[in-house]
């Protein structure tokens, strides 16, 4: 069993859209939100998703697919 | 128990022994060294950092290591340029550069932290260093474990310029150019520090890499004579330089050796690469990330690790984070060149350019004692003035050709 933490921020217009949910439901990995702050307009949530490998690389791409940015809990490591 | 009692989670504040870890298990926040401040206090003094070497580890007492530093012997101690001329043309009566294009091996500020890095690195056993980069830190990283014997692997994007990359190879690492976007090098390098026992600078050794920026505060209050400066002005990539800047700052005058820090923390961004600045300036305390497009290469992080940490600094301090065009950067690096001979990378043209903004918009105020940190040299970025200079006067050797071209008299 594999784990990603990633860092999700959504943008506007996708804020109400219950997309962790739905990736829960679409894909075999288990969501599990550690941190998050939403407002009405935008957010970010810190999130581990697990799962096979290939399970979660699918769900990471549906995420993005579904317009949310994601990046690993690092952010971005190229310096 | 030395100096450090572990590390600890800048979100939720739990404890972790001083392990190569950089994320709480339980928030995912980030963490960082966690000090025995009251016994640096008992022994730290400003006798004793002047008696130690001329180089970043004269402040060991406040560095993440544990026994004596091994690697990168000679970074920092750069100098402090009271710069006149500069400040004359901005309008200001006590401007000082820290000027970070000297630092060694690798001409920018990224020697200060690598040096901490591997030093820790090789106080935690691990043989093998690596890093993803795509210019000064790859630069810092395999010159330093080329002097210190490390296994060397440098992770570039496949569609970096070939100069860059020259530029790692010749201290022999192992480059390696990874197919695929910016976020597919960042996952992989994630899922290989995972994998490995590798000292990844700024994945598991990040906690300790970080804490070597807080040198340059370090400097900027000896150099100044013991003294906080009133502003700083500090370039922002992944955030981290600034947050650190104002922590060494407060370090010093925790531990007693400076007293008074008042000083306002300023951000400096490229408008092509400004997720920090952006929140800034519409009051949001998050970061949106952003899909940099700036000749500002090394600035150009579009989801920056602290930049959160950065904004709160900035707010928390007084200070203002702003932005600047790919133009004003390159007439920034101009200016600094033409008035004080210093050639910086694009970084320092963000900086003097934002410097000059916040003069004019009355943030910075002329009597204010000023510093803004260049952190590293212009011939790591030609290209980025290529085409903005002036050409070389041609004339047939003949002092009579010489004296009309330029219509001297003759003496």
């Amino acid at each position: 069993m594999a784990s990603l933490k990633v860092h999700i921020t959504f943008p506007e217009g996708r804020i109400k859209e219950p997309i962790i949910y739905q990736i829960g439901q679409e894909y075999k990995v288990v969501t599990n939100i550690r941190r998050a702050d939403v407002t009405e307009k935008t957010g970010w949530m810190d999130v581990e998703l697990v799962g096979d490998a290939g399970e979660i690389d699918r769900a990471v791409a549906a995420l993005k697919h579904k317009g949310v940015k994601v990046d690993l809990i690092e952010r971005n490591i190229i310096e | 128990m030395g100096k450090m009692k572990g590390l600890k989670c800048r979100e939720c504040g739990k404890a972790y022994p001083a392990e190569p870890l950089h994320v709480c298990e339980f928030c995912f926040g980030p963490l960082e060294v966690d000090y025995d401040y009251e016994a640096i206090a008992a022994t730290i003094s400003r006798d004793r950092i002047v008696a130690g070497p001329k180089s970043l580890w004269r402040y060991i007492d406040l560095l993440p290591v544990e026994k004596e530093a091994t690697v990168g012997l000679h970074g920092g101690f750069t100098p402090m340029i009271r710069a006149t001329r500069l400040g004359q043309t901005l309008g200001l009566d006590a401007l000082y550069l820290k000027n970070d294009t000297v630092n060694h091996p690798t001409l920018s500020f990224k020697d200060r932290v690598v040096a901490v890095a591997l030093t820790r690195a090789r106080e935690f056993g691990f043989d093998t260093v690596a890093c993803a980069s795509t210019g000064n830190l790859a630069n810092s990283v395999s010159a330093h474990a080329a002097q210190a014997g490390f296994k060397c692997f440098v992770f570039i994007p496949s569609d970096l310029e070939s100069a860059k990359v020259l530029g790692n190879l010749i201290y022999h690492p192992t480059v390696v150019a990874v197919e695929g976007t910016y976020d597919d090098v960042n996952r992989l390098c994630s899922e290989i520090s995972g994998e490995y026992r590798w000292a990844f600078v700024n994945i598991n050794i990040r906690p300790y890499y970080a804490e070597g920026s807080k040198t340059l505060a370090y400097e900027t209050a000896e150099q100044l004579g013991w003294r906080a400066p009133d502003q700083v002005v500090v370039p922002i990539a992944s955030g981290s330089l600034l947050t650190k800047i104002w922590k060494g700052l407060k370090e010093f005058e925790r531990v007693g050796l400076i007293t008074g820090v008042k000083t306002k923390v300023n951000g400096a961004q490229a408008a092509g690469c400004s997720p920090v600045a952006t929140a800034f300036a519409e009051g949001r305390d998050f970061i949106k990330p952003v899909k940099p497009k700036t000749l500002a290469k090394s600035l150009a992080i579009g989801n920056p690790a602290d930049g959160f940490y950065a904004l709160k600094t900035a707010r928390e301090t007084g200070g203002v984070i702003e932005m600047v065009t790919d133009d004003e950067i390159v007439a920034g690096i101009h200016l600094l060149a033409q008035t004080e001979g210093v050639f910086a990378e694009t970084a320092g043209g963000v900086t003097i350019a934002v410097l000059k903004k916040l003069v004019a918009q009355g943030a910075i105020a002329r009597r204010d004692l000023t510093v803004a940190y260049i952190t590293g040299h212009g011939l790591k970025t030609q290209e980025a003035v290529a085409g903005t200079l002036g050409e070389a006067v041609y004339i047939e050797p003949s002092l009579e050709k010489f004296q009309r071209r330029f219509r001297l008299k003759e003496t």
